[in-house]
């Protein structure tokens, strides 16, 4: 297979203009013959929908959470990016072109990049619009801040609850379209399948949490906007039903996933405390704004932080990336932190912390001016750890987070599928091997409320002839048939061990062996185990209840099911990466002071990967990358 | 420590309901009250009993899934707190905890400590959004607001729907709730322009809902996570009385 990622021509700032200019459109009286899916409603989920619907498209939306505005997308916290240059500092859409596939180490399509910072200036607008109630200036203009991996203010917040704000907005505008009845809504419903009619996506299969029944729905297109699947580890900074089941299902149908190894661990979550711990806790990277990242110089330090004078402190982000410091971005300032806690300086209980000491800022600017920026942050630290962090530094620690990896989408964000569409994080499109913070909630947003809704026409404007598509094909049959197998195969297992404990052993072993840090040896390894484990799952888990009913496990054991896969894969696309670059960091391939080697001889392409069957190897397909406005340099941020 | 449990459970909206007992030993008091539940869920598991149903998500204490009666207290005992941020240091060894879903006509029981808070997303469809079509807004900082309005309609936007006014109130009233998407939105400038509309339907859609009067008791604001004040619901007040006037027949 080739993979034609169907990039416009002419220049960069040129295409996505060349793009509009020529799509094909969908006359309005023509729309309401023509039904869409849309999977998700967090930012990118919600805004499509709500766009789709305000457009005339008929609009089926579906959520597993009990309302829309649950979606994950509601705890982003720290600001959305646009290169509105408000500050007058050197901001443009080409800087933060070059920034964005900068933080991603090349390994990103230039020409996606390029498009989310064109439209990240709309997004602003859009969401002030729709009363997103961003921080201001006293003289009534937006305000600013920085950010990790960019050295000028371009993020656009609302306090500590930038993506609560944004998501809030989105899910008010989809409301007005399911008020006018054209998004119809279907919370607490999961996609379990999709179906396929003559090699296009016709529609998916879901289960009513509520009820346990198994639904049928058709569309002229289906739209995937689930997020990502960093959950896979257990302990994560994600929302405890975030999965990967829908894009997983998807692939297994045909559709390609790319760089699914990629994942972000985030520099600044709460570590973790204890076995029960179901998960870890983001604290805003914005907070690396005014706090400063420490460790003791001494080993198995027992003093009190206040206690360590200023010579006895090693500010390693400071001390290592002089230029950047503190907002070094997530993948650096991650495995600063792991170094540090691995060569025995860590701090608190079990030793896998490093602090955020705000004394200096506080001192500087007074305990007010930290407390209106961050005030919810101070909050929630002292309600969930019982420590006051005005008075002492904060421990954080690394955690899994953002997803890289997704869907293989092509420039219009169609999937390998015709008419299967992956938004937002469950595509694997804008960032490259590494997320720059307050770059989630923009690519999202501009997705769903600026590209699909053209991209989307231009296929839908083929759908015409089509017809109402009926529920009672075959393929719809086979797929209903499949779901409902997988769900009386977890009841009658009735094993010994729990879902969770299966969750949880299958996340310590992507922590262990494809986490932070990668080998060769480590990852060979992690497939046999994880293969081994997926096969005492099948004997051994014990799901309660029945599958006609509410059964929360029975959800649980189903994305379960679909981690061992998706974990598998993550290995062997990890082990087919000899480079470090990003996220990624394979231990054999580093420069003699520990900073990632990347191999552009050899891996400048995004690894996509086909379905070829239970335990058969799964298929590589390569997209080069080619960059004709930048070429790759040495990422430094010393 | 060792905790001894009163939870609800009721298999659907039907049937009846019922307290059972259940004991829990050697608790870490770091863990949070939802890790304690999953604890409590993985030992029934094992003994071949039916797990507690009960809604969570984030667990960051924003996505406002997660929320029951705890002791009879909305999210329990601490203030401006979700279920998710309260951990076991708050009680003490020993101690009964009575667990019991969001009580309300308006929000149905589904199955244990599961509800259906969906009266709440009609009430935002019916009018708590800015009539904006995605695509052509006008420049952001085209019309200035001082930073202090900002926050004023922060502190409002900042609900997150959890439904523990609408619980901790006697009369079952969601007044905090759409007062606070109302005053987030009329004050700001994009708002205002369909403030008079907004306000009579959403007030007829939360009439509609079987949610009761309010009669100012407060409680609302003592049991809200983010601590949204009831100077909201009189400025609805005003509002209702503000667009009934200028009514446009």
């Amino acid at each position: 297979m080739i993979l034609n990622s169907k990039i416009p021509e002419g220049s960069l700032e040129k295409k996505w203009e060349n793009y509009k200019k020529t799509a094909r459109l969908v006359n309005p009286a023509n729309r309401k013959k023509l039904d869409v899916i849309v999977v998700g409603t967090g930012l990118a989920g919600s805004s499509v929908a709500a766009s789709l619907g305000e457009m005339g498209y008929n609009v089926k939306s579906f959520c597993f959470q009990d309302s829309p505005r649950r979606a994950h997308s509601v705890a982003a916290q720290g600001g959305v990016n646009a290169a509105k240059n408000y500050k007058n500092d050197g901001d443009s859409v080409y800087r933060m072109f070059v920034d964005t596939l900068k933080g991603g180490d090349f390994r990103a399509r230039e020409a996606n990049v390029y498009r989310m910072a064109e439209c990240s200036l709309n997004l602003i607008d859009q969401a002030v619009a729709q009363g997103v109630p961003f921080g201001r200036e006293y003289g009534g203009y937006l305000n600013n801040r920085s950010f990790g991996g960019v050295q000028v203010s371009r993020t656009f917040y609302a306090r500590g609850q930038t993506g609560q704000q944004l998501l809030l907005g989105a899910y008010q505008a989809l409301m007005r379209q399911v008020g006018k009845k054209s998004v119809q809504l279907f919370s607490r419903h999961e996609m379990l399948d999709l179906v396929m009619i003559d090699g296009k996506a016709r529609g998916i299969i879901v289960r009513n949490l509520d009820t346990g029944a198994i639904e049928r729905h058709a569309a002229h297109a289906v739209i995937l906007a689930t997020g990502g699947y960093g959950k896979i580890y257990y302990l994560s900074t994600l929302a405890m039903g975030c999965n990967g089941s829908a894009i997983w299902r998807a692939h297994k149908k045909g559709a390609l996933m790319a760089s699914p190894s990629w994942i972000q661990v985030h520099p600044t979550s709460l570590p973790q405390s204890g076995d029960y711990q179901s998960k870890l806790t983001l604290m805003s990277e914005s907070l690396r704004n005014d706090g400063r990242i420490w460790v003791p110089l001494k080993e198995n330090e027992t003093r009190n932080p206040n206690d360590i004078p200023e010579n006895e402190r090693d500010y390693y982000l400071e001390r290592r990336y002089p230029a950047f410091g503190n907002l070094a971005p997530r993948d650096i300032s991650s495995r600063a932190a792991k170094e540090r806690i691995d060569a025995g300086f860590g701090i608190g209980p079990l030793k896998n912390a490093v602090y955020l000491d705000f004394s200096k800022a506080i001192k500087e600017q007074g305990k007010e001016k930290i407390q209106e920026k961050y005030g919810n942050l101070f909050d929630m630290y002292l309600k969930i750890t019982g420590y006051n962090a005005y008075q002492e530094p904060m421990m954080i620690s690394p955690s899994a987070h953002f997803s890289m990896g997704g869907l293989w989408v092509d420039y219009e964000l169609m999937t390998t599928i015709p008419g299967l569409f992956a938004l937002g994080e469950a595509n694997f499109a804008d960032h490259g091997a590494n997320r720059l913070g307050a770059n989630s909630l923009l690519q999202a947003s501009v997705d769903g409320y600026f590209i699909a809704p053209y991209t989307i026409a231009n296929y839908l404007s083929q759908e015409i002839h089509t017809g109402k598509i009926s529920t009672d094909h075959v393929e719809f049959e086979q797929a209903e048939h499949q779901v409902k197998q997988q769900i009386e195969n977890f009841i009658h297992i009735k094993g010994t061990k729990t879902v969770d404990y299966f969750h949880k052993t299958l996340g310590k072993l992507l922590y262990d062996y494809c986490g932070l840090a990668r080998n060769k040896e480590g990852l060979k390894y992690a497939i046999e185990e994880i293969r081994k484990l997926k096969q005492e799952f099948y004997k051994d888990v014990k799901v309660s209840g029945q599958g006609d009913q509410m059964n929360t496990e029975l959800e649980k054991a189903g994305r379960v099911a679909d981690y061992f896969e998706i974990g598998e894969l993550m290995c062997y696309d990890a082990l087919t990466r000899n480079e470090s670059c990003g996220a990624h960091f394979r231990e054999e391939y580093q420069t003699p002071d520990g900073e990632a080697l990347r191999n552009d001889a050899e891996f400048q392409f995004i690894s996509a990967w086909a379905w070829k069957g239970e335990n058969n190897e799964p298929e590589l397909i390569k997209e080069p990358l080619i960059f004709e406005e930048i070429q790759p340099t040495v990422r430094s941020y010393k | 420590m060792d905790l001894h449990l009163k939870i609800w459970r009721q298999k659907d909206h039907q049937s009846e309901g019922k307290l059972v007992n259940y004991d829990l030993k050697n608790l870490n008091s770091h863990m949070s009250f939802l890790e304690m539940l999953d604890t409590l869920n993985e030992k029934l598991i094992i003994e071949g009993d039916e797990p507690v149903e009960f809604d969570h998500d984030c667990r960051e204490g924003i996505c406002g899934q997660c929320g029951m009666m705890i002791n009879g207290l909305a999210h329990g005992p601490l203030e401006h707190t979700t279920t998710c941020q309260l951990h076991l240091r708050s009680f003490k060894d020993g101690e009964t905890i009575v667990i019991e879903p969001f009580r309300a006509a308006a929000f149905p029981i589904k199955r244990d400590l599961k509800i259906d808070r969906s009266s709440f997303d009609r009430i935002i469809s019916s009018g708590g959004f800015v009539s904006v079509n995605t695509g052509q807004a006008p420049d952001a900082t085209a019309i200035a607001i001082t930073h202090e309005t900002a926050e004023e309609a922060f502190d409002s936007a900042a609900c997150i729907g959890c439904g523990a006014c609408v619980a901790t109130c006697k009369n079952g009233s969601a007044a905090l709730f759409t007062s606070a998407k109302i005053t987030h939105m009329v004050l700001l400038p994009q708002g205002k322009e369909e403030r008079s509309n907004r306000i009579l339907n959403m007030v007829k859609q939360m009439d509609s809902e079987h949610f009761g009067h309010c009669s100012n008791t407060e409680a609302c604001e003592m049991e809200c996570p983010q601590g949204i004040s009831v100077l909201n619901i009189a400025r609805m007040n005003y509002e209702y009385g503000r667009a009934l006037f200028f009514r446009k027949k």
